[in-house]
């Protein structure tokens, strides 16, 4: 059973507003049993859970739960559902997940459950700083969970993520490239102030239109209302929601934000999140790479 | 662990008693233990270390010039990065107030031995490893010979 939807007035105008949570509605819901709902947090830093969380809250970590240990790629379907089933999680409940970093990882989070079809995944808006700015209860209690079973579901990569082949056939058409604009032109190897991933090529992907993931933020780390977020990806631009596009960053994390933009607040219908990104693309032998600011 | 000087190999085998969960929990301690940055440092330029994926600055100090004088260990980091604190807190807590010669000694790859790549994933160990070459070099850069 899917928990009800959050009918904030805010989200009304998204394309898919059950896609997302207010702070208000979860700490409604938390206040009662919630056999329906589970509460996860993914963050980039692997211990901030521990520091304090939402009180029933559990910790899901991109790094050991999410990405296989030895090839770069995810998880597979036994894995992942013994990931949910740990957690609580069954086929139909209701998962709501929300982290640092204005929800960066969480996206991630949520992307990656969508690539094994799970259902009802939704974020909490503002993530993390905005349920702590609130004042909202933080714990350290670690809820003990009663295991449930998870079907093995294989996953389906094909509809939202895009592979390095497939982003070379993919030239010519949209393509989102959500890093800074330093490492967009060709200037930077990685995110200022971030650990260098090692590309031996700096710059973008051919074409790539330069919409650094944090325009879709508001400053408290909620997503931007529609009409701002149609400004930027549709009038300035020149998107469409029929579009077939490819977002990418630095390792897909980023872009991830970016897809859940695109795919559930402004119902395009077509975007894939290129996860092997700049650290792929940028060590790639002969794939074509432009460098220097976007044309303004 | 005889080559190590004793409060880093104490550490260690207080990170290889316990399983990977707890080893997270003893992380989570020392970043709560890391001190604060003294009040001399509020406004200095302390150098970064870009390798952390969370902004981490430290300075070092000599008291001396020669292999046998102490050094002084001083981090910044943010409350949010208690994983980066807690790298930070290991090499405090292991190497704080030892001769430069000692400090110097310890092996590049010394962070790898707390068992915390599989807790945390190897990627992230990059940051430690990152601290423990600049602590070095400054060192280096303030004791001759």
């Amino acid at each position: 059973m899917p928990a009800p939807r959050d009918e904030n007035p805010a989200f009304a105008e998204y394309a898919h507003p059950e896609r997302l949570v207010s702070t208000q509605w979860l700490a409604d819901r938390l206040a009662s049993p919630a056999p329906d709902l589970v509460v996860l947090e993914s963050d980039e830093d692997v211990l901030l859970y521990d520091t304090g969380h939402i009180p029933g809250a559990l910790k899901l970590d991109w790094h050991t739960d999410l990405n296989d240990p030895v090839t770069r790629d995810y998880v597979d379907g036994a894995r992942f559902a013994q990931v949910m089933s740990e957690r609580g999680i069954a086929r139909d409940t209701t998962v709501v997940i929300y982290g640092d970093k204005s929800n960066w990882w969480a996206a991630y989070a949520l992307w990656v459950m969508t690539l094994f079809g799970h259902e009802d995944v939704r974020l909490l808006d503002g993530g993390r700083a905005a349920w702590q700015a609130e004042g909202r209860e933080l714990t350290r209690d670690v809820p003990t969970v009663s295991p449930v079973d998870y079907p093995v579901v294989e996953r389906d990569d094909a509809p939202i993520r895009a592979f390095r082949d497939d982003v070379l056939e993919h030239l010519g058409k949209p393509l989102v490239d959500v890093r800074s604009p330093g490492e967009y032109s060709g200037e930077l190897l990685h995110m200022p102030d971030y650990p260098q991933e090692g590309s031996v090529r700096g710059g973008h992907i051919p074409g790539a239109r330069s919409v650094p993931w944090a325009r879709a933020a508001q400053e408290d780390g909620r997503f931007k209302a529609r009409a701002e977020l149609a400004a930027i990806y549709e009038q300035e631009q020149g998107l469409a929601a029929s579009d077939e596009v490819v977002a990418y960053c630095r390792i897909g994390e980023r872009s991830s934000h970016t897809w859940f933009v695109l795919t559930h607040l402004l119902g395009f219908e077509h975007v894939r999140n290129y996860d092997g990104s700049w650290t792929e693309w940028g060590n790639s032998v002969r794939v074509p790479v432009e460098q220097g600011a976007p044309a303004s | 662990m005889t080559d190590l000087p004793a409060p880093l190999a104490e550490l260690i085998e207080d990170f290889e008693a316990v399983g990977p969960k707890d080893r997270l929990q003893l992380l989570l301690e020392l970043s709560e233990e890391l001190p604060e940055l003294p009040e001399r440092y509020a406004d200095a330029d302390l150098e970064q270390v870009h390798e952390c994926q969370s902004p981490l600055f430290l300075t070092v100090e000599v008291d001396g010039s020669t292999p046998d004088a102490p050094v002084s260990l001083f981090f910044k980091a943010p409350r949010e990065a208690p994983t980066t604190r807690g790298f930070a807190g290991i090499l405090h807590t292991g190497l704080d107030g030892l001769p430069a010669s000692q400090v110097l000694a310890v092996p590049d790859d010394v962070v790898f031995r707390f068992g915390l790549a599989e807790a945390v994933s190897p990627l992230r160990m990059r940051g430690m490893v990152a601290m423990l070459s600049r602590i070095k070099r400054q060192i280096r850069d303030k004791v001759s010979g």
